[in-house]
This record gives structure tokens, C-alpha cells and sequence, in this order.
């Protein structure tokens, strides 16, 4: 039964611009007293039209495109459209190139996890986590800055391989670094596993059942957390992940306090496979980091990459020109976020904020267009016909300026 | 002093508005509160509301839906306010500034005092786009009164 508006009924919202959030999203949280009866998610804040953008772009440029889909897995993306662009052309990436984009890939996955780690305790009001974390993330930002020249966009892939070495002289440096980052991360394992606090406020919070899981279609570490082993760089292996020795991590409980376990076991695997990646590059001989690719022949590809979040796809339709015709995208997020339906009701509020983080939700990542819809007749203002039309006549601008 | 002066002179209240980004910008800008940069050491905090706040941090491209958010945050502040456009797409509109819903870099929505380039801009560059904007202030305050 439809339960009629009454003062119980009271619609929190969360955002757009919520100091909580660093991106911009709105919640409507339909709450009776404490408890979250419903919850609406509305989006169009952070929308760039990405896909479309593409379609103008060359295949050399799409790269630096699709690396700011999402600044914090910025490697997925890149990664994603590499695999499937070398699907469509039949290319053979050397070794050497392999080894050095999981280097990045799983690199990319500790900062993510960190950084996640961080924002959550900050969801939960435990300041000291979010700094604490952040405070040993920044090697890691450090390590990116020595072998690609930025913290946070790298750059680093091609078609055929890859843009910049890693020197033999680096490696040293790295494998450093990554000893004291995992004494550290030992010891935030042990303190956010123990601590009263964070089993208060994350045990049997949100939890998602295996069931839950393969209905919504989940995937990435929400999945992993609730028994379901689904990892792209296992199930459909790319790069240098079939040439080491690596596992995938799963935890029991599907609630939030084995999201946080799982990612931070995932930490300390990745830095295990970036030591083996490491000892592979010293085998391989510098230099040797691209094949020439002359041109791309016409065809479709699908490409995936395991991102920090889940499964990244990308399809690209080629004609035999320079430009892709059709590039669809599908992040993690994307799937992920409908699962806050079964997380959050039934939840107090307090909860429902960690619950919403638990997933690590990325917007940016997920950002599709909003259609409007006039109130009183109903009718749609902004469609794709009109989207054409708003295309058209910025171009017409543009070309006037 | 100026009453300009006056109110930018001790610690300055931040709000950050994410428009239509790529999140590394603002991942960078939370990176500042952190402790290797630590800029609450000037007395610069987040704050929740943009009534609260000196400072309007804009950054990532703006598109239609972000254009009408912006202003009416913009008319709420309370004036005097320091506008700073951060990376690429808060400057110039960056690598979107082709896309079919971009409306405008923030300059063409609202006045904007101090840019800091940069994709992403680098913490250091950030807290350094704020040092020199300080300075700018004063300094008009100080050609103002003589």
C-alpha cells in the first residue's frame, strides 16, 4: 500500500554540493524518523559527454581523453580502450610494455584503495583514519610523479604498447618504496581490524548477499566482499596478470567491514605483484616497450580492465579512418550504485552515508545524460534530438569565434 | 587597512564547488587538508555552506546543469568573495571545452580573481595560487588607500 505524505515523511537530501562528497551528486534519502524507507539518485552534475567527444578525436588523442573520464582510476580507462583497440587491430604487445602497465594498473589500484579507505573513515567521522591513510598514500603519488612526470594522469598507454620506460636504475626506488609502504599498511591493517570503533560502525552495516550480488550484476570489490570471485585480470586475462602469481581476494560477510577487509588485503597483493612485474622488467631488455601499428583496420573490439572499482568496458566501432565511429563506455559505478537500493533501506541515516561510500561510488565515471521533463504536460525538453541540435549549434560557435 | 583587507587577512573559510570534473582536481584540493600539506595550518578550512565562506574554490568544466548552481552560489555568498578557478577545465574548460553540454569556462559565468593552471594542478601549485592571490588582495587594498 502506497503510504500516504505525511510530516513522518521527510526527504533528506545529500548534495549536489555537499561538503561530505568531492563530487558533485544528489541523494534523496525518503526517511520515516531515522529509518531510510527509499532512496533517489539523481545525476546530469558532472556530465562532459565523453562518448561524443571521442567520436572528434583521433585514436592517439582518445587516450587523454578517456583518462579524465575519472581521475583517480585513470589508468582503467586507457587501460580498457588499450586492450580494445589492440582486439580490432591484432597487436601483440612485447613483454616489457605488459610488465610496465600492470605496474601502473596495480599502483593505481593501492592509491585508489587508500584514498577510499580514507574517505570512508571520513564518512564515519573517524578523522584520524582519513589522515592517517592519506598521509601513506602520497609515496605512492611520489612513486607515479618518478616514472610518468604527474601524480594523477599518467599518460602511459598506446596503442602497441606504452609511452615512457621504466629504467632498471628506478627499480630500486620502487621496491623501497614499496617495502615501507607495506610495514604501513601492516599496521593499518591491524589497527582498522581491531579497532572497536570501525567493528561499531561497519559490522552488519549494508550487507550484500551473494544472491543481491547476481542480481544487480555487481562487480569489483563489492562483489569480491560478498563471496562472488569476479576479477577481470582472472576471469579474462590481459597484460603481464597471467605471467605472475597473484590471487584473487574474497571476503564472507558482504557488509561493509569486509568491503574495507578485502581492499585492504587487495593492497598487499597488489604490491606483491608489482615486486614480481618488477623482477619481469629486468629481464626484458630496456627499450623494447611498443610495436609500430601503421593503421587500424575497420572492425569492432570490446575491451576490459579490472579498475579499483570493477569492471571497466569499452566498445569502439572503427571504419578504417583515423577516428573512432561509435566508443561506448561502462564503468564499475555503473552497476554498483543500484545496489544502494538494497544496502541502504532499511537503514538509519547514519548508516546509509557509509553505505553509500562502501561501494566506492564514482560519479564522474558514471555520469549519463539526464533528461528533463516539464511538470505540467509532461512532456521531454531536453532529448537526444535536442542534445544534436545544443551540439550543432556550439560547434556553429566555436567556428564563428 | 581596508575592510577588504580586514576580512582577508586571517584564516580564510574555503567551499569548494565540483563542477563537471574528472575528480582529480578535487582529489588534489582534499590532498591540501592532509598532513604532508596541511593548510590548516593557515587557517584554512573546508566549510559546508557558502555563507560561511572567503573563498569559492571552482573547478572541472561547467556544464548547463552546473551553469544555474553556480550563480545562484555565487548571488548567496557573502560579498566580499575570492573566486579561484582551479586546473585546466576551471580555466579554460580544458579537453571538454568541446563537449556538447560545456557552458562556458567559469570566467565567462561569474568574476573570477586568481587561476590556477595545471591538469591537475599540483598541491604545492594550489596552496601557492592562494599565497599570491592574498598578496594580490592586499596589495589592491593598500593602492586603494593611498
Amino acid at each position: 500500500m502506497k503510504s500516504e505524505p505525511s510530516t513522518m515523511n521527510k526527504i533528506i537530501p545529500i548534495g549536489p554540493y555537499h561538503p561530505l562528497q568531492e563530487e558533485p551528486e544528489l541523494f534523496k534519502l525518503y526517511c520515516e524518523g531515522e529509518i531510510v524507507k527509499d532512496i533517489k539518485w539523481e545525476t546530469g552534475y558532472n556530465h562532459r559527454g565523453i562518448e561524443k567527444l571521442s567520436e572528434s578525436k583521433t585514436f592517439d588523442q582518445v587516450f587523454f581523453l578517456v583518462e579524465r573520464v575519472c581521475g583517480i582510476c585513470s589508468t582503467s580507462h586507457p587501460f580498457a580502450f588499450a586492450n580494445c583497440m589492440e582486439e580490432i587491430a591484432d597487436i601483440e604487445v612485447p613483454d616489457r610494455a605488459k610488465y610496465i602497465r600492470s605496474i601502473i594498473g596495480e599502483l593505481e589500484r593501492i592509491h585508489s584503495h587508500l584514498l577510499w579507505l580514507g574517505l570512508a573513515g571520513h564518512f564515519l567521522g573517524y578523522n584520524t583514519v582519513f589522515m592517517w591513510v592519506w598521509k601513506y598514500r602520497e609515496p605512492v603519488l611520489d612513486l607515479f610523479e618518478m616514472i610518468t612526470g604527474n601524480r594523477n594522469s599518467y599518460a602511459m598507454f598506446k596503442i602497441g604498447g606504452v609511452r615512457r620506460d621504466i629504467e632498471n636504475s628506478k627499480i630500486p626506488k620502487i621496491k623501497e618504496t614499496l617495502d615501507f609502504l607495506k610495514k604501513k599498511i601492516d599496521m593499518l591493517v591491524g589497527a582498522i581490524m581491531d579497532d572497536p570503533v570501525i567493528h561499531a560502525r561497519t559490522k552488519g552495516v549494508g550487507i550484500l548477499t551473494q544472491e543481491d550480488i547476481i542480481n544487480y550484476a555487481a562487480v569489483g570489490p563489492t562483489a569480491r566482499a560478498s563471496g562472488v570471485e569476479i576479477d577481470v585480470r582472472h576471469d579474462d586475462p590481459y597484460a603481464a596478470y597471467p605471467l605472475v602469481n597473484w590471487k584473487v581476494i574474497t571476503a564472507k560477510g558482504g557488509d561493509v567491514f569486509a568491503k574495507t577487509e578485502v581492499r585492504l588485503l587487495e593492497i598487499l597483493e597488489s604490491i606483491y605483484i608489482i615486486e614480481q612485474c618488477l623482477e619481469g622488467l629486468k629481464k626484458e631488455n630496456e627499450g623494447d616497450i611498443e610495436v609500430l601499428v601503421k593503421e587500424i583496420p575497420e572492425g569492432v573490439g570490446t575491451g576490459r580492465a579490472e579498475a579499483p572499482r570493477g569492471e571497466v568496458f569499452h566498445f569502439v566501432k572503427t571504419d578504417g579512418s583515423n577516428y573512432p565511429v561509435r566508443h561506448k563506455i561502462r564503468a564499475p559505478s555503473y552497476v554498483n550504485i543500484a545496489t544502494f537500493r538494497k544496502a541502504c533501506i532499511g537503514q538509519t541515516i547514519s548508516d546509509a552515508t557509509i553505505s553509500l561510500a562502501a561501494v566506492d561510488p564514482c560519479y564522474c565515471c558514471t555520469e549519463r545524460m539526464a533528461c528533463a521533463y516539464d511538470l505540467h504536460t509532461g512532456e521531454r525538453i531536453l532529448d537526444g534530438k535536442g542534445l544534436i541540435d545544443l551540439s550543432q549549434h556550439v560547434t556553429d560557435t566555436l567556428i564563428k569565434l | 587597512m581596508g575592510f577588504k583587507d580586514y576580512c582577508f587577512r586571517k584564516s580564510l573559510w574555503v567551499f569548494h564547488f565540483g563542477g563537471a570534473s574528472c575528480n582529480n582536481c578535487d582529489i588534489e584540493i582534499l590532498d591540501c587538508l592532509t598532513p604532508r600539506y596541511d593548510i590548516e595550518r593557515f587557517g584554512m578550512v573546508l566549510v559546508g555552506s557558502i555563507r560561511h565562506a572567503d573563498v569559492l574554490l571552482v573547478n572541472g568544466s561547467i556544464n548547463q546543469k552546473d551553469k544555474i548552481r553556480l550563480l545562484e552560489l555565487y548571488s548567496q555568498a557573502p560579498k566580499p568573495i575570492l573566486v579561484v578557478a582551479i586546473g585546466a577545465c576551471g580555466c579554460t574548460g580544458g579537453i571538454f571545452a568541446e563537449g556538447n553540454t560545456f557552458a562556458g569556462p567559469v570566467d565567462k559565468i561569474i568574476p573570477v580573481d586568481a587561476y590556477v593552471p595545471g591538469c591537475p594542478p599540483k598541491p604545492e601549485a594550489i596552496i601557492g595560487g592562494i599565497v599570491r592571490l592574498i598578496e594580490k588582495t592586499k596589495k589592491a587594498t593598500r593602492d586603494e588607500a593611498t
